[in-house]
Formats: C-alpha cells, sequence, structure tokens
C-alpha cells in the first residue's frame, strides 16, 4: 500500500510543478496591466506607473517572480490580491465552503438518484422503466446547465414563486459564519426558519450543478451492473435459487460499484467547472464567481492562486478517489 | 407579477419570525468592497460601503449639493494668503464602539493627524499596513505636492499649510480618501500585531457601525448609537452584493430590497411603470468626449476640429446609444456643477456648413482613426455603437473613419501617447464637485503629455491662465465667472466633440422616504427611513 | 482491440449492421442531417436578416402567442432581431465549432499520442506530464483563461476548447500504440525494414482508429457545450454574431419578461448536443466489440 502511495506521488510531483508553471505563466500572458486599470481615466505618469509596478513586484525578472511564487507556496503564501490586499489564501477559504457546499449536495443528490437509477435500469433491461431512465440520462448529459438554471428559475422562481431568485440565505437572517457551510450555520444559530431557508436557497443550484454527474452516474451503474450481472458467479447464484433481492444486493451491486466509484470522484472536475456556471447564474457566492471577477479586473495573484487551488483540490480529490479504489479492488495495486 | 407578491409575503413571514421590530433597510449594492478603510481605493462601490456609511471627514459635501460643509471639524478659518487652513474639531464626538473595540476618548486632532501622515509619508508605520498598498487618491489630488505641513494647535485644532494657495483643496478633503480614522484603535491593533484589521474591522465616527461582511454575499451595519448627528431612524443597514443588473430588479421587485443603483437602460420603463417602486433620476456628474489630438495635422487647426463637431449628429447618437438615459453635452463639465454656462452656444449639426470649411482648410477626403473603449462606463454604455454612427456622420462630409479598439488598460495607456493619430471616445466622472476637477485634469496644460489625462494634449495660454487664476482665488464668485469665460474658449477652440452627460436613476420601493440622491454619484442612507 | 485491418471483407456493412440496430442512433443522425442541412442552407431557409434590427419589433413574442406576428414566428429579441434566423444561422456556426475543435484536437492529441507511445522514454513521461497538468484544471476554467488571454471570440475559444480537449485524445492514441506495438504485425512491418513514419502512420494508426471516433463525437459535442458557456459567459462569439451560447448571455436580463429569447437558443443547443450523443452512443456500440456481446 505504501508503495502504491509513494508511486502515486511521484506523478503527481511533476503535474504540480506543471501546474505551478501553467498558473505562473498564463496570469502573466494575461493582456492588461493592473496598474493601469488602478489608474483609470485619470492616466498616470510614466514614473508613477514604475513606481507602482516595483511596488508590486513585476518588475522583478520573470524568473525569479516565479522563484519567488513557488518558495511563498511553501510558506503557504499565494500571494496579496491586488483588489482588496487580502492574502489569496484568505479570499478563497472565505468563498471555499459555498462551493463545496454547493458541490458536495449536487454530488450527493446524483449519487442517490444515479446509481438506484442505473441498477434498476440494469436489473430491468430492455423495459420501459429502462428505456426512459437512460433516454432522460442521455437528455440530461447533454444539458447546457446554463440554459437549464434560467429555465428552473423561469419556473420555480418567477411563475411558481416557491424559489428565491438568488443568494445563500433570506438576509433578515444572520447569524455568525461558524463553519461556513450555511446549512450547518443556520441550524446551529437556532433561529427558526434559517434552516429552511438555507436549503430553499440550495435547492435549484444542487439540483443544476447535479444534473451532469446524475447521468453520468447512471450511465455508468449500468453498464458496470449489466456487466456484472452477465459473469459467471452471479449466473452460478441465481441458478442456486439465491432469492434475486440477495443477488443483487449482495453480490452483483458491490462489484458494480467499484467502477462506478471512480466515477463520482471524476465527476468532482466536471463539478468544479459547472459551478463557475452556476454560480453565475444563482448570484452565489462561491469561488467559481470569484475567478471570473478576478479575471475581469486583472487581479493577477488572485487569478494565479485560484488556478492553482482549484487545480489542486482536484488533483487531492482523484489520489483520494485512486486510493479508496486500491483499498476496495487489492489487484490494482500489484498491477 | 404574482410572484413578486409570494416572495413579499415570505419575506414579510420572516421578518415577523426574526420576531425583531428593527427597521432594516436593504440595498442591493453592485458589487463587493475591495475594504472597508477608504484610503486607499478609488472605486465607488467600495467608497459607498466606507467613506460614506462608517466615517465621517473635516468638511463635507451637503448631501444633494456639491458645496462643502463644516463637518467633524466644526469652522475653519483660511489665511489672507490662501496657505494656512485652521479646523476647529467639534468636541464630543464619538467612535464605533464594537464588539472588537471600545473607545476611551473622544474625537481628536490626533486623529485627524493620523488619518492624514499615514498617507502622506512612506516611513510612515501605517502607510504599508497592508503589503503594495498605495493611496491613488491622495495622490491624484496631488496632496503631497500640495500639503506642506499638518500641525496640531491644541487638542482640538488643526492646523494645515500649503504650498501654494489652492482653492478647490476644501473639496479634496471631503472626499472619502479624507476620512478620519480612529488613532486609538490603530494603535490598539499595531500594539496586538493585527494591523490589517483597520482594513477589515474598521471604526469610524460615521453613521453606521460595521457588523459583519461575507465576501461577495452580504454587508451588515448598525445605526451609530451616539452619532454627533443624532441617530439613524433606521436600526440596521444590509448591503446584499448582487452584482447583475437583472438580478438587482428581480429581488427590488421580490421585496429582497428596497433600493438599488444603476438598473440596466433596457429596464427602466417598467421599474417606473411599477405601482410599488419609485425611480429617482439625476443628470450624473459625468461627461462623454471625443478627443482629438489637437497636436497632430489636420486636427491641430480649430477649423477642422469645428468642421468634424458640425459634422456630427450628436442629438441622434444618444438617442440611440443612451435611450433616454442621457442628454447631449455642449460644455465639458455637467449642468449639475457650479459655473455651468448655460449661455455657450453648442456648435451646431450642419453637415453641409462642416463640408465648406474643411474643403476650405484644405481637409477634405480626410482619412482618420476613431478609438473606442472596449469596455462600458458610467458616462458611455457602449463606446463601439458611438464610434458606428461617427463613422457614417463624418462619411456624410467625405472623412473616411476607421474604427479602433484595444484592450482596457491599454486603451487608457495608449491614449495618453502625444504622438497618437486619432480622436478617442472616453469621459470622466467627477470626484469632488469641483469644476477644476473636470477643467485642469482633463484640459489643463499640466495633464498634457505621456500619462496624462489631456488626451487632447490641448494647451491652451488664454483657456489654462483662466483656471489657474480660478485656482488660487478662494472667492467662488469669482470663480464661477473665470471658469465660465473658460468654457467660451473652450467651445470656440472644439478640442473635443462632448457627446453626452449621462442620466443616474435609482429605483427603490416607495415605502422608503428620505433618500437624497448625491451629484457626486454615491450612496448614502443617512436620513433615510422605511415606512411601515 | 480485435478490429481487423482494413482489409477484412464489408467492415462498413457490418458497422452499419449492428448501427442501424439502435434506434436511437438512427434518429439522432438523422436530426444531426437535418442540422447540416440548415447549416448549409441557411440563407435560403431564414425568412430574416440574422443580425438586421427591426426597429417598431422590439421583443415580440412568438407568432401564437398573443401579440405575436407571424412575420416572426419564434418572436424578436431585444432589439428586434428575427429569433427563428438567428437559430438558422446560429447553426453553422455550431457545425463549424464542432468540426473546428475536433479537427485541431484530433490532430494535435494523434500526433502527441502516437510520439509519446511510440518513443516512449522521457518524451513519453514529459508529454504525458504536460498532458496531466492540462487535465487537472477544471476544463471550462483553463479553456477561460486561454480566451482572456488570447481576447474573446469565436476563433480564439475555439482553439481554447481544442487545447483542453485534445489530451483525451492523446492518451486514448497512446494506450492503443502501446498496445499494438509489440503485435506480431507490426514486429513484422519492422523487420522488413518500415521507417518510423510510416510504421506509426500506415501501421499503427489504423488499428486504433474505432476510440478515437467515438472519443471525437464526444468531443463534438463537447465543444459545442463549451463553446455556448464560454459565449453565455460574454468570452465566446461576440455579438450581433448569431452563436447560441451568446444569445443567451444577451437574452439574460429578459428571462421574467420574454421566455422566448431564453427558451429557443437553449433548446437548440440542447438538441444538437443530444443528436451528436445518440450518434456516439450508437457509433461506441457499434465499434466496440466488448459492448456489442453484451
Amino acid at each position: 500500500m505504501i508503495r502504491f502511495l509513494v508511486g502515486k506521488l511521484a506523478y503527481l510531483i511533476p503535474t504540480f510543478i506543471g501546474i505551478t508553471v501553467v498558473a505562473f505563466s498564463f496570469v502573466r500572458l494575461l493582456p492588461g496591466d493592473p496598474v493601469l486599470l488602478m489608474a483609470g481615466e485619470r492616466g498616470i505618469t510614466p514614473e508613477r506607473h514604475a513606481q507602482l509596478t516595483a511596488q508590486l513586484g513585476y518588475d522583478r525578472p520573470v524568473v525569479v517572480q516565479y522563484l519567488d511564487f513557488v518558495m511563498g507556496l511553501f510558506q503557504g503564501d499565494f500571494g496579496t490580491s491586488l483588489a482588496t490586499r487580502r492574502p489569496v489564501l484568505g479570499e478563497f477559504f472565505a468563498l471555499f465552503p459555498a462551493t463545496v457546499e454547493l458541490g458536495l449536495c449536487a454530488v450527493i443528490l446524483a449519487t442517490i438518484i444515479g446509481i438506484p437509477l442505473g441498477v434498476f435500469a440494469a436489473i430491468k433491461r430492455g423495459s420501459v422503466f429502462d428505456q426512459v431512465s437512460m433516454g432522460a440520462a442521455l437528455v440530461g448529459y447533454s444539458m447546457p446547465i446554463f440554459w437549464w438554471g434560467l429555465l428552473l428559475i423561469i419556473f420555480f422562481s418567477g411563475i411558481l414563486g416557491w424559489t428565491p431568485v438568488s443568494g445563500r440565505i433570506d438576509l433578515l437572517y444572520f447569524f455568525p459564519n461558524g463553519t461556513g457551510f450555511m446549512l450547518i450555520d443556520s441550524l446551529m444559530s437556532g433561529q427558526s426558519g434559517a434552516f429552511t431557508s438555507a436549503l430553499r436557497h440550495l435547492i435549484l443550484p444542487s439540483v443544476v450543478l447535479a444534473t451532469i454527474p446524475m447521468a453520468v452516474i447512471a450511465r455508468q451503474s449500468r453498464s458496470a451492473m449489466l456487466e456484472v450481472l452477465s459473469e459467471d458467479y452471479v449466473r452460478t447464484a441465481r441458478a442456486k435459487g439465491m432469492s434475486p433481492f440477495r443477488v443483487v444486493g449482495i453480490h452483483a451491486l458491490r462489484n458494480a460499484l467499484i467502477p462506478v466509484i471512480t466515477t463520482i470522484g471524476l465527476q468532482i472536475g466536471v463539478v468544479m467547472a459547472g459551478a463557475i456556471l452556476t454560480e453565475t447564474i444563482f448570484s452565489w457566492p462561491g469561488i467559481g464567481k470569484w475567478m471570473i471577477d478576478s479575471i475581469s479586473r486583472r487581479d493577477y495573484p488572485s487569478v494565479q492562486g485560484g488556478l492553482l487551488l482549484m487545480a489542486g483540490v482536484v488533483m487531492i480529490v482523484n489520489l483520494l478517489v485512486d486510493l479508496l479504489y486500491g483499498v476496495i479492488n487489492p489487484r490494482i495495486r500489484h498491477s | 407579477m404574482k410572484f413578486a407578491h409570494l416572495l413579499a409575503a415570505s419575506t414579510l413571514a420572516v421578518m415577523a419570525a426574526a420576531g425583531a421590530h428593527a427597521k432594516t433597510l436593504v440595498y442591493c449594492s453592485e458589487g463587493s468592497p475591495e475594504g472597508f478603510d477608504a484610503a486607499p481605493y478609488t472605486a465607488g462601490t467600495t467608497l459607498d460601503a466606507s467613506g460614506k456609511a462608517l466615517y465621517n471627514r473635516l468638511v463635507e459635501f451637503d448631501l444633494g449639493t456639491t458645496n462643502v460643509i463644516p463637518s467633524l471639524a466644526e469652522s475653519f478659518e483660511v489665511s489672507e494668503d490662501g496657505l494656512e487652513y485652521t479646523f476647529k474639531l467639534r468636541p464630543g464626538v464619538k467612535f464605533h464602539t464594537t464588539d472588537y473595540f471600545t473607545p476611551t476618548r473622544d474625537l481628536n486632532a490626533d486623529d485627524v493627524i493620523f488619518s492624514f501622515l499615514r498617507q502622506a509619508s512612506a516611513d510612515h508605520p501605517w502607510n504599508q499596513y497592508l503589503p503594495g498598498i498605495s493611496y491613488e487618491y491622495y495622490n491624484g489630488m496631488e496632496m503631497p505636492a500640495l500639503i506642506k505641513d499638518i500641525e496640531k494647535v491644541d487638542d482640538l485644532t488643526v492646523k494645515f499649510v500649503l504650498n501654494r494657495p489652492e482653492a478647490p483643496f476644501l473639496a479634496n478633503i471631503a472626499m472619502s480618501f479624507a476620512s478620519i480614522v480612529s488613532k486609538e484603535y490603530a494603535d490598539q491593533l499595531e500594539a496586538s500585531g493585527n494591523m490589517a484589521a483597520l482594513n477589515s474591522q474598521p471604526i469610524g465616527t460615521g453613521p453606521f457601525k460595521f457588523v459583519a461582511y461575507q465576501p461577495d454575499a452580504v454587508i451588515r451595519y448598525a445605526a451609530h448609537d451616539d452619532y454627533w448627528k443624532g441617530r439613524e431612524k433606521i436600526d440596521d443597514l444590509v448591503f446584499a452584493i448582487t452584482p447583475d443588473p437583472a438580478v438587482r430588479r428581480q429581488r427590488l421587485e421580490a421585496g429582497e430590497c428596497h433600493i438599488m443603483p444603476y438598473p440596466a437602460p433596457a429596464d427602466i420603463e417598467a421599474l417606473k411603470g411599477n405601482d410599488s417602486l419609485e425611480v429617482m433620476e439625476q443628470p450624473g456628474l459625468n461627461v462623454a468626449y471625443l478627443a482629438y489630438n489637437t497636436t497632430v495635422a489636420p486636427f491641430d487647426n480649430a477649423e477642422v476640429r469645428r468642421a468634424l463637431n458640425m459634422a456630427m449628429n450628436k442629438q441622434a447618437i444618444v438617442d440611440a446609444v443612451f435611450q433616454g438615459t442621457g442628454t447631449v453635452a455642449k460644455n465639458p463639465i455637467p449642468p449639475t456643477m457650479w459655473s455651468y454656462n448655460d449661455a455657450v452656444e453648442d456648435t451646431p449639426y450642419d453637415p453641409e456648413g462642416a463640408k465648406a470649411i474643411l474643403a476650405e482648410q484644405g481637409a477634405e477626403g480626410l482619412t482618420m482613426e476613431v478609438w473606442a473603449m472596449p469596455v462600458q462606463r458610467p458616462y458611455m454604455p457602449n463606446a463601439r455603437r458611438v464610434a458606428e454612427m461617427i463613422q457614417s456622420d463624418f462619411a456624410a462630409v467625405g472623412v473616411n473613419v476607421n474604427i479602433v479598439s484595444y484592450e482596457w488598460g491599454e486603451y487608457l495607456a495608449k491614449s495618453t501617447e502625444p504622438n497618437r493619430e486619432g480622436a478617442v471616445i472616453l469621459g470622466w466622472t467627477g470626484d469632488n464637485g469641483d469644476p477644476d476637477n473636470f477643467l485642469a485634469v482633463l484640459l489643463g496644460c499640466a495633464a498634457t503629455g505621456d500619462g496624462g489625462a489631456n488626451r487632447a494634449q490641448w494647451c491652451n495660454e488664454e483657456f489654462d491662465g483662466l483656471l489657474q487664476q480660478a485656482k488660487v482665488t478662494s472667492d467662488q464668485a469669482e470663480r464661477t465667472k473665470l471658469y465660465e469665460e473658460a468654457q467660451v474658449v473652450f467651445k470656440r477652440e472644439n478640442p473635443w466633440a462632448t457627446l453626452a452627460h449621462s442620466t443616474v436613476f435609482m429605483p427603490m420601493s416607495s415605502k422608503v422616504t428620505g433618500y437624497i440622491m448625491d451629484p457626486l454619484g454615491t450612496h448614502n442612507f443617512t436620513g433615510v427611513d422605511i415606512a411601515e | 482491440m480485435t478490429t481487423k485491418p482494413a482489409t477484412t471483407p464489408g467492415p462498413l456493412r457490418e458497422f452499419w449492421f449492428y448501427f442501424s440496430e439502435n434506434r436511437g442512433a438512427v434518429i439522432g443522425l438523422c436530426v444531426f442531417a437535418l442540422l447540416v442541412f440548415t447549416a448549409v442552407f441557411a440563407p435560403v431557409l431564414a425568412p430574416h436578416d440574422p443580425v438586421h434590427q427591426y426597429r417598431e419589433f422590439f421583443l415580440t413574442p412568438p407568432s401564437w402567442e398573443e401579440g405575436g406576428t407571424s412575420q416572426f414566428l419564434l418572436g424578436t429579441d431585444a432589439v428586434g432581431r428575427d429569433i427563428l434566423s438567428r437559430l438558422i444561422f446560429g447553426a453553422q456556426q455550431s457545425l463549424i465549432i464542432g468540426v473546428v475543435v475536433v479537427t485541431i484536437a484530433l490532430f494535435g492529441g494523434i500526433i502527441l499520442g502516437l510520439v509519446s507511445g511510440f518513443f516512449g522514454g522521457w518524451v513519453d513521461a514529459v508529454i504525458m506530464r504536460v498532458m496531466d497538468v492540462i487535465l487537472a484544471f477544471p476544463s471550462l476554467l483553463l479553456a477561460l483563461v486561454m480566451v482572456a488571454i488570447l481576447g474573446p471570440g469565436l476563433m480564439n475559444a475555439m482553439i481554447a476548447i481544442a487545447i483542453v480537449l485534445q489530451p483525451h485524445f492523446a492518451r486514448l492514441t497512446r494506450a492503443a500504440v502501446m498496445a499494438e506495438k509489440n503485435k506480431e504485425y507490426v514486429m513484422a512491418a519492422r523487420v522488413s525494414g518500415a521507417g518510423k513514419l510510416r510504421l506509426m502512420f500506415k501501421t499503427i494508426l489504423p488499428n486504433c482508429v474505432a476510440p478515437l471516433i467515438v472519443q471525437g463525437t464526444l468531443s463534438f459535442s463537447n465543444a459545442v457545450l463549451d463553446a455556448a458557456a464560454l459565449g453565455f459567459l460574454g468570452m465566446g462569439a461576440q455579438p450581433p454574431l448569431p452563436e447560441w451560447g451568446t444569445m443567451l448571455a444577451e437574452a439574460r436580463e429578459f428571462i421574467l419578461r420574454a421566455w422566448w429569447v431564453v427558451t429557443f437558443p437553449g433548446l437548440a443547443i440542447l438538441i444538437t448536443v443530444l443528436a451528436i450523443n445518440l450518434v456516439g452512443d450508437g457509433l461506441r456500440d457499434a465499434l466496440d466489440p466488448k459492448l456489442k456481446r453484451s
């Protein structure tokens, strides 16, 4: 197991270095000069421009800037946002819980609906249920989620008035930002109605974000289940007269879930990309929206740190999935 | 709007459930503040959330006008030579008491000196309390060159000594960057090593005190109980950060907020038609212009510039691009500003006349560039469309236009290059309501050259002389006369085509009373109440 | 890969047999064909000029709604442009996006994958780590930053999306090359003195075509979706170009007032992507012998 882990990490180190290079160089390639944007229509004298550029450290050789950036990373310093003058890491973690809360809800929703859908479709292969649910899954898989979100807003907020337009909770509730997860914080605040309000705000964004992962998980579960069901030991168990429920529940499902777990893990990247769109549509104060804002105001350190941190999160999740997979399926470790 | 009622009802139910009878005003603001220290930032969004809500200044703008009145300074005196300003501080002004700071003393001269010195001196321990910070307004208003010394005469008297007489000085220090912060609080933070808190947990003397900020979501304030002007009528003030104008509108209509800035132009008619809303409007303190480079032939010829301005159908441009949210500009300063010269007659729209002049000056068949900025600004909804209309207007008099655009930062920089060929579409939003802030900043000789805001590179002795004279005159009536004359010179010389002044709209629930629009474009909630 | 070298009689017929068994795939193919037809004959089919602004018809509802007119079947947008015509012309954009992106990604990916798999060693290590780096970023985010660097616009958006999608092709090709490299027929070719280039392109490549085609279809639909998403975020095609995602972005402020400006462009994206995915599923079933059996 340790060797497996070390082997994985050895792969990750060059990838991580690559990520720092990409994050750093992409930001340097962005057209536009933050100093000029700060000065606006007033204009800025060449001397003052040089002075501010030096103050921000952008006048040093690029290699020095890069090494400085990497050294800072080891000390947990991801730079300081040009817009707010606060550490990028702090900014990121102030908004990250909102994205995690949304993403987690979406993945859970996708899993608890996607897996049963896929499994039943496999068991009832060729039935109307199979065809309808897999048809729906394909539609979900093809969905432009930014449009889907708008449609849901029109219907549930506009026509029915069931859900709020945007935000995380009604503004009239106010309690300290303990965990950063609105559902937990609202519950701990003890204010009546706060939790329901937070939940109502969360429903539409999670549904939108869950759509594609749900479709992928359902399709994957179905084909994994079909494969397992056709294997010899399941046929034997069936032949021995074991109840179909036990066959499916105990033998088939456990084996079928192994590839599904990988699929769920891989959806984290999809969810991160989807969060950018979902957060924009629902004004959800998370890192997706923060990244878009940072790009448009040329906040170099924030874009750089944000790219790095988001890639880091995807990498860590993928590593965990790999490890989990190794634990469940020992064959992998030795191959 | 059935859903609006439903949502409003549910919001009310929540209010009742929260069980308090606190009056809460919710303002759907357009963006996140960069911080809560007003000195290092220039964005209006940030200054609304800091300078206006949390702090006071020695002198301030009388709300609803651009006149400067005493505030934290009870009174002030200016010496004969205009070099010394002595401010008598108001006694008994209390700083905010919050869960992170309890003041032990009232406002005094130390607070004032601290608030200025930290921006003035690079070696001040607070100058770089956030890494890479700079004081753009302090520098932009030329304070380093202007202020020679700040002296503490006694606990409640501060004297500013200037290097030269400067009439706009009072208007300058009425701006948000000159907000007075608590030195006692700063000392406490310095001792505990938590200096960044000055920006994230602010303490001021203003109408509201800071409660909490969740980035990109909400800022909460509470009324300052010991406010020296008296406690506000509302108990809580909430900024619900909502960058998308369509969502702001939805929230306003749904009763989730009471008041919002910057509605989408397309929505204004509908908002005005909504019975439960009120839409206030006012001309903005801004101007959009097309600046010729007056140092490059043939635009160095005032007659050619006049002919081009005559070829331009400005009314059609304003109608098409601003769609009812702007007015044609004839002067470089907006009509809400004192000294606006209404007697000036705009260059008439006369393509035939323009053609004749161009032929006379030997400039027919001219080919030129018109620069269109790539972004929307408060004074300009769509520069590209303006450029296209100018292109077709100029084509009618035989002038061939190529439209050019650059990335915004590059646009700002390249447009200041002295050898630039093209005419540039740009604009300006006033900082402090003083005409000097438009005329000298945008058209003065000192602002020409690389990096200066005088994009016409126009240095006219007569015009600049009038500005210089007005700058050292402290009598406002006399200054008004000088600026009025300067506007006549401007129109005669036509360094710009003055395009438009945009209109600012402020939709709000009809329950909101006492809101006053600021011609300077800030958003103030002092004096506002909500009818039950 | 048990697909035989292309000399076996009737592989196409066999393929069509399996493909046509899948009803969904055939429907998808028909819809796709219709789309191609629409795109090609857009100037003939569209009732109006897609960028012409009818100043007296702002936000006209579809013809069957109250206030609609038969002149504008699906209504008009905020500046009076005919939505139906814009959708028809938008089909051109979507197909161009799909074709260009897949072509760039396919070529780039195949070359990198072939080189990587064939040469192995440090060349392989470097190329694959670079692919890992690209895949480590959320794809839309990476595309977004790249478009910000290159400047907003349809061409730049296509390049960015192609770069983001390309590692999938490289990985697939490399895996196929690794699997084929030591097989007898390759060995035989090598012994008979075939050059490296010839070996790579003429001998090995044809044997990994099947998974590449499946991946290509998948990428086609991803490209259409991502380009629309970039357009929606204001970084893709620029107005007044009738691109569906950009149309949605412009329509956002009217969502509660004019449902048609929001509904139709999205529906067009959904139908297109769905049709391509149906075809993709059919291709996979027909080309992948392992799933064929089940």
